[in-house]
C-alpha cells in the first residue's frame, strides 16, 4: 500500500498547500482578509498539509468510517465545509444588510435635523 | 386636552407624478385638536420625486440608499419616536389612500380603542376592490392570521394605518423591510398591541406602480408566508429577541 501513490504527487501536494497558505497569510498582512474569516481557510489548508504529508491517512479515517470508497470521503468532507462556509457567509450577508439599513436610516434622520437647523438659522438671519 | 401630534408617513418610490397634488391636499388638511405633520420619505426615487417634495416642504427624509417600502416607513416611525410625536400615519405616495379618512383612522387611537387602527376596504366592499388574484392572497392571510393569532384582519395588505407611540416603540425596534404589512399584524399581535379595523374606500392608483407585481406575486406569497411564519415563532417560543 505504502509504494501504490507515486512520490511527485505528494510534492506537488504539498507545494500546492504551502502555495495556499502563503495566498492566505499574504490577504490577511495586506488586510484584504479579516482574521475571523482566515481561521476557516488557516484549518483548510492544515488539513489539506497533514493528508499531504500522511499519505495512509485517507485509507486509515476511510477504514475507520466503514467508507468503502476513501475518496467519497475527501468529497463528503469538502462540500459539507463548503456548506457550512456559505451558510455562515449568509448570516455575515444578513448582519451587514441590517447594518447597513440602520446607518442609511440614521443618516437621513441626520441629514433632516441639520437641514432644519440652518433653514432656521437662514429665517433667523434675515 | 392639548392637541395631538400627528406624523402622516408616507413612503415614495418614483411617485413624481402623484406625490405634489398628495402633499397639497395634506398641507391643507385639518381636523380639530390634532396637528398634523406630513413626512415623505423619498426611497432613492429615479425621477423628481424628491423635487416635488422639496417645493412644497422641509420636512422630509431622504434615504441614501434604497431600501424598500418597509425599510421607508421604518425611517418615518423613527422620526416619529425621536421628535415624541402621540401617533404616526403611514399612507401611500400613489393617492391610493383616501386622506379625508386620516380623521377616522386616528379617532380610536385618541379614544384610546386601540394601539394601531387599519383601514381596510374590505369591511364595506366598498371603493377599489383591486383584481381578483390580489384579493385571493388577501383572503388567504386573512385565514393565515386567524389561523396563527386568533384574529380577524379583513385586509392585511393594507399600507394605509394608524400607530400611537406604544406601537412605535415597536416598529422602531423591528420591522420587516419587504412587503411588510401582513407580518407587521403578527408583530403587533403578539407585542400585546391591540388592532382595530376601519371600514375606507380607496382610489385606484393614479400613477406609478404598485410594489407588488404580478410576476412577482409567487414571490410575494412565499416571502410573505416565511416572514409571518418565522416572525411567529420568534416571537411566541423565543420572547422579545432582536432580530435581523
Amino acid at each position: 500500500m505504502e509504494n501504490v501513490i507515486p512520490y511527485s504527487i505528494q510534492i506537488i501536494s504539498i507545494a500546492g498547500s504551502l502555495l495556499f497558505m502563503f495566498f492566505i497569510f499574504r490577504l490577511i498582512i495586506k488586510g484584504k482578509l479579516r482574521e475571523e474569516y482566515s481561521i476557516v481557510w488557516i484549518i483548510c489548508t492544515l488539513a489539506l498539509l497533514l493528508f499531504a504529508f500522511w499519505r495512509n491517512g485517507l485509507d486509515v479515517i476511510a477504514k475507520l468510517l466503514g467508507v468503502y470508497y476513501p475518496p467519497a470521503l475527501i468529497f463528503l468532507g469538502a462540500i459539507f465545509a463548503i456548506i457550512v462556509f456559505l451558510v455562515h457567509l449568509s448570516v455575515v450577508n444578513s448582519k451587514q444588510h441590517k447594518q447597513i439599513k440602520e446607518l442609511a436610516q440614521e443618516m437621513a434622520l441626520l441629514q433632516e435635523m441639520l437641514g432644519n437647523k440652518m433653514s432656521k438659522k437662514e429665517n433667523e438671519d434675515k | 386636552m392639548s392637541n395631538l401630534n400627528v406624523l402622516i408617513i408616507i413612503p415614495c418610490y418614483n411617485e413624481g407624478a402623484n406625490i405634489g397634488k398628495l402633499l397639497d391636499e395634506l398641507i391643507q388638511l385639518k381636523i380639530s385638536r390634532v396637528r398634523l405633520q406630513p413626512l415623505p420619505v423619498n426611497d432613492c426615487s429615479l425621477d423628481n420625486t424628491l423635487n416635488e417634495i422639496k417645493k412644497r416642504t422641509s420636512t422630509f427624509l431622504d434615504l441614501p440608499i434604497n431600501l424598500g417600502i418597509g425599510g421607508a416607513v421604518q425611517s418615518g416611525f423613527k422620526y416619529a419616536h425621536k421628535n415624541n410625536f402621540d401617533a404616526a400615519i403611514q399612507l401611500d405616495g400613489d393617492g391610493q389612500h383616501p386622506i379625508n379618512e386620516i380623521k377616522n383612522l386616528i379617532e380610536p387611537l385618541i379614544n384610546k380603542e386601540a394601539d394601531i387602527v387599519i383601514g381596510s376596504r374590505f369591511i364595506e366592499k366598498q371603493g377599489f376592490q383591486s383584481t381578483i388574484m390580489r384579493r385571493a392572497g388577501i383572503k388567504y392571510f386573512k385565514n393565515l392570521n386567524k389561523f396563527l393569532l386568533g384574529l380577524k384582519i379583513t385586509d392585511s395588505t393594507s399600507g394605509f394605518r394608524a400607530l400611537n407611540n406604544k406601537a412605535l416603540q415597536v416598529v422602531c425596534d423591528y420591522y420587516p423591510d419587504e412587503y411588510p404589512e401582513p407580518e407587521a399584524i403578527v408583530l403587533y399581535t403578539l407585542n400585546h398591541l391591540s388592532i382595530k379595523e376601519i371600514p375606507v374606500m380607496m382610489n385606484e392608483r393614479q400613477g406609478g406602480q404598485s410594489s407588488i407585481r404580478s410576476f412577482s406575486s409567487i414571490y410575494y406569497m412565499i416571502k410573505v408566508s416565511l416572514g409571518i411564519l418565522f416572525i411567529y415563532i420568534r416571537l411566541k417560543f423565543n420572547g422579545k429577541r432582536n432580530p435581523l
